[in-house]
């Protein structure tokens, strides 16, 4: 069994495409310059930047001017929560008191969030999703009062794949809190949807390399022209000013390529990792018994299957599949590596118990017929192995 | 042999990593670390620092390692029924309880799960295997560090699925070899006292933050008389001398009794605060119960106990206190100790160890104090 892997985490991180691979060399070594310069080794990086930045920008469905980059989806989630909050603090006459976020929000926005409400005192409302993984459009509108000024909700949920409507979700928020920002975080969206049009209600969108083949330390917040975050790292004022810190140049040009790989290959990508997804998800819940899908699939990303299997607890099973030579994960790892028990779950109401033993598979550009055969052959003797 | 290594980031775990892996072979030997506690310890949130010894010895050993989050049983079994002892008068061993439902229980099972023969831990104690295929539980090789008294409550399922492989050694010995392998851990220094306290808030905050502390009395214990004031009675623990002061014979003061309900601490002379006696509940056996303890009464049925002549047993009554011949009598489900000299009074929720006489490293079972 040793030597052949199944990786079915690339919700986690997935392997760089080759091209963004290619990309990024000449600019580790022989184009090392520095943006932000005056000479030639300076221009020649500051014009990749700049083309990258075209790039990303059009792909993402924004201006080149709105796209800061940033060191990847969790910074740029804490630059639109605490940059945009801090300039409505610093701007409004009437500054707002209170922010909402969906609870199924990943760590990176829900402690973003929870860290500006004791710091500020601003009040925090966490609004639960229905049992099915979407965010509750009634419950989001009712705490979405006046004295609201940001409202984050995420377009794709990264341990159960269920996709948010954003749109909809910005327009309440436009009607019922006019003067927030709405933020969404796009991190697992890139692979399988088009973010143009998912977000384009949303005034800030971060977005992750390495989840789409790009690098791990690059990522981006879409901050659209009428939205003002301030910075949280202060320095030479790169990025229009929102983010200082000399650029990574290797990692922006690389992060172009793979998105413009991904969005180029992605009705194919989806249709094949699609089906690939589904053989397996039916393949388990027809052998493995007392195994349940977490949400519809119809509402969730071509890439994710969460099942929960029921008398298990999912951080064993996470070993025993190891073993077996297969990649999956459980819950939210924490920063001592052990497993938490999934808040995502748990704001969709279920027990701990249920919670207990949800795995996440999540498929990528990689993955193989052989290696759904792989999960097949090893996931329901692991099961049965701990239930006995 | 499949062997899962509990590997709590400490030199003596480390070392029993390094010998599993030198006698079961690499591959067949797992390293895990626990996550018990998940909030602020002296090791950082989450004891990160510890987690990265335990997985960077692995690593260093050749061991694929694993953290296992038991937060939640944790806190229900351990740091729970800590917090409810005092409130209530009592002074549980949250390390006992820690083996008892951790693990000895959550980790041995959780091995079992995942194909695992035995659980081998950094405990400084000895499993010997006798000729009839039972095991026996023994003291450590280095009676400094003998830790027999904090596992004395396990019994053969445990003991047939673990495996101390540092036992036979010394703790000077633990640390050569942890150097001479060159691990990260070898001069790392001991732990101290309970892993969910920091040290600079001590017992009295931790308690204090978890707990409404209230103010009492002292009294004596046989007058009655009222000694003045104590700041939280939930704090003071039986057989406990310091803060008592000195009586008007100018002889140190013991707490002898700890009244949570009427807010009363009473204290009396070293005299008064030893006794003969104590009662055990929650008792365990290594091997069964010792024959003459009180077989089970005519027509009792079960594993009932009756009224006994005693059987001779060694009492130890804290990790490193000194084993006292006395006569253990079952009455029901509990034992009676009847000590041969008297001693400090044993705290209720504190473990008694017993051993036998006969062969007085080895440990018989084991009881909480009532």
């Amino acid at each position: 069994m040793a030597g052949a892997r199944a990786y079915f985490d690339h919700a986690a991180t997935t392997a760089m495409r080759p091209e963004a691979v290619e990309a990024m060399l000449p600019f580790l070594s022989g184009n090392f310059g520095n943006p932000s310069g005056s000479h030639a080794e300076s221009r020649r990086a500051r014009l990749a930047v700049d083309d990258a930045r075209d790039q990303v920008a059009v792909l993402l469905g924004a201006g080149p001017g709105e796209v800061v980059f940033t060191s990847g989806g969790t910074e740029a989630d804490n630059l639109a929560v605490a940059g945009a909050w801090e300039a409505m603090v610093a701007t409004s006459s009437t500054p707002a008191t209170a922010l909402v976020c969906s609870a199924m929000e990943h760590h990176a926005v829900l402690n973003a969030c929870r860290a500006l409400a004791r710091r500020t005192g601003a009040e925090l409302r966490e609004v639960r999703p229905g049992k099915d993984g979407i965010v509750d459009l009634d419950a989001l509108a009712e705490a979405c009062t006046s004295e609201v000024g940001l409202v984050s909700v995420m377009a794709v949920n990264n341990e159960i794949g269920t996709v948010q409507p954003i749109g909809s979700a910005a327009a309440v928020v436009r009607h019922r809190s006019p003067s927030a920002l709405v933020h969404t975080d796009a991190v697992q969206a890139v692979p399988w949807l088009d973010v143009r049009e998912l977000t384009a209600g949303a005034d800030l969108v971060a977005v992750s390399a390495h989840k789409f083949g790009g690098p791990k330390g690059i990522g981006a917040l879409v901050v659209r022209d009428g939205a003002v975050v301030h910075p949280l790292n202060h320095g030479g004022g790169q990025e229009r000013d929102r983010r200082s810190g000399t650029h990574n140049v290797a990692g922006i040009v690389s992060m172009a390529a793979a998105l413009a790989g991904t969005v180029s290959d992605r009705p194919s990508t989806v249709e094949r990792v699609g089906r690939l997804r589904d053989r397996l998800g039916d393949g388990l819940l027809a052998t493995v018994p007392r195994t349940s899908e977490t949400g519809e699939r119809a509402e969730r990303t071509a890439g994710h299957l969460h099942l929960r299997f029921a008398g298990v607890e999912s951080e064993a099973l996470v070993v025993l599949l190891d073993e077996a030579g297969v990649a999956v994960s459980a819950g939210a790892a924490c920063s001592s590596g052990a497993v938490e028990i999934s808040h995502v779950l748990e704001s969709m109401g279920f027990g701990r118990e249920e919670a207990a033993g949800g795995i996440r598979f999540s498929l990528g550009t990689t993955n193989t017929e052989a290696d759904v055969g792989h999960a097949l052959a090893v996931v329901p003797a692991a099961v049965a192995q701990l239930r006995d | 042999m499949r062997v899962l290594v509990a590997m709590s980031g400490g030199v003596d775990s480390s070392v029993a990593a390094a010998l599993a892996a030198e006698q079961y072979g690499r591959d067949q030997v797992v390293g895990a670390t626990l996550k018990l506690w998940g909030g602020a310890s002296d090791s950082g949130c989450c004891s990160v620092a510890d987690v990265e010894d335990a997985r960077r010895v692995a690593d260093q050993l050749g061991l694929v390692h694993h953290v296992f989050n038991f937060a939640a049983e944790f806190d229900e079994r351990v740091v729970d029924p800590y917090v409810r002892g005092h409130a209530e008068g009592r002074t549980p061993n949250p390390c006992i309880e820690c083996n008892r439902h951790l693990k000895f229980d959550r980790l041995l099972e959780r091995a079992r799960g995942l194909g695992f023969d035995a659980v081998a831990t950094g405990h400084h104690a000895r499993r010997l295997s006798t000729a009839e295929g039972r095991f026996r539980l023994c003291r450590g090789a280095d009676p400094l560090k003998d830790q027999s008294y904090v596992l004395a409550m396990l019994g053969q399922d445990q003991l047939a699925r673990t495996v101390f492989p540092v036992g036979e050694l010394t703790k000077g010995q633990v640390r050569d070899e942890a150097r001479r392998l060159g691990l990260r851990t070898a001069a790392k220094p001991d732990s101290q006292d309970v892993c969910f306290i920091r040290s600079d808030q001590g017992r009295a905050g931790f308690l204090g933050s978890r707990l409404p502390l209230h103010p009492g009395r002292l009294v004596d214990h046989e007058t009655g008389e009222d000694l003045g004031p104590v700041e939280a009675v939930e704090l003071v623990t039986v057989g406990q001398r310091r803060g008592m002061g000195h009586g008007t014979d100018g002889k140190r003061r013991f707490v002898t009794a700890v009244d949570i309900a009427n807010r009363r601490i009473s204290v009396g002379s070293p005299e008064a605060a030893h006794t003969g006696d104590v009662r055990l509940h929650t008792v365990t056996w290594v091997d069964g119960a010792p024959a003459g303890l009180g077989g089970p009464r005519p027509g009792a049925g079960g594993a009932g106990v009756g009224d006994g002549a005693g059987v001779a047993l060694l009492a130890q009554c804290s990790a490193h206190g000194r084993p006292v011949p006395s006569s253990v009598r079952a009455v029901g489900d509990e034992l009676s100790i009847a000590f041969g000299a008297p001693q400090r009074r044993v705290a209720p929720g504190q473990t008694v160890a017993l051993y036998d006489p006969d062969d007085p490293d080895a440990v018989v079972g084991s009881g909480i104090a009532a």
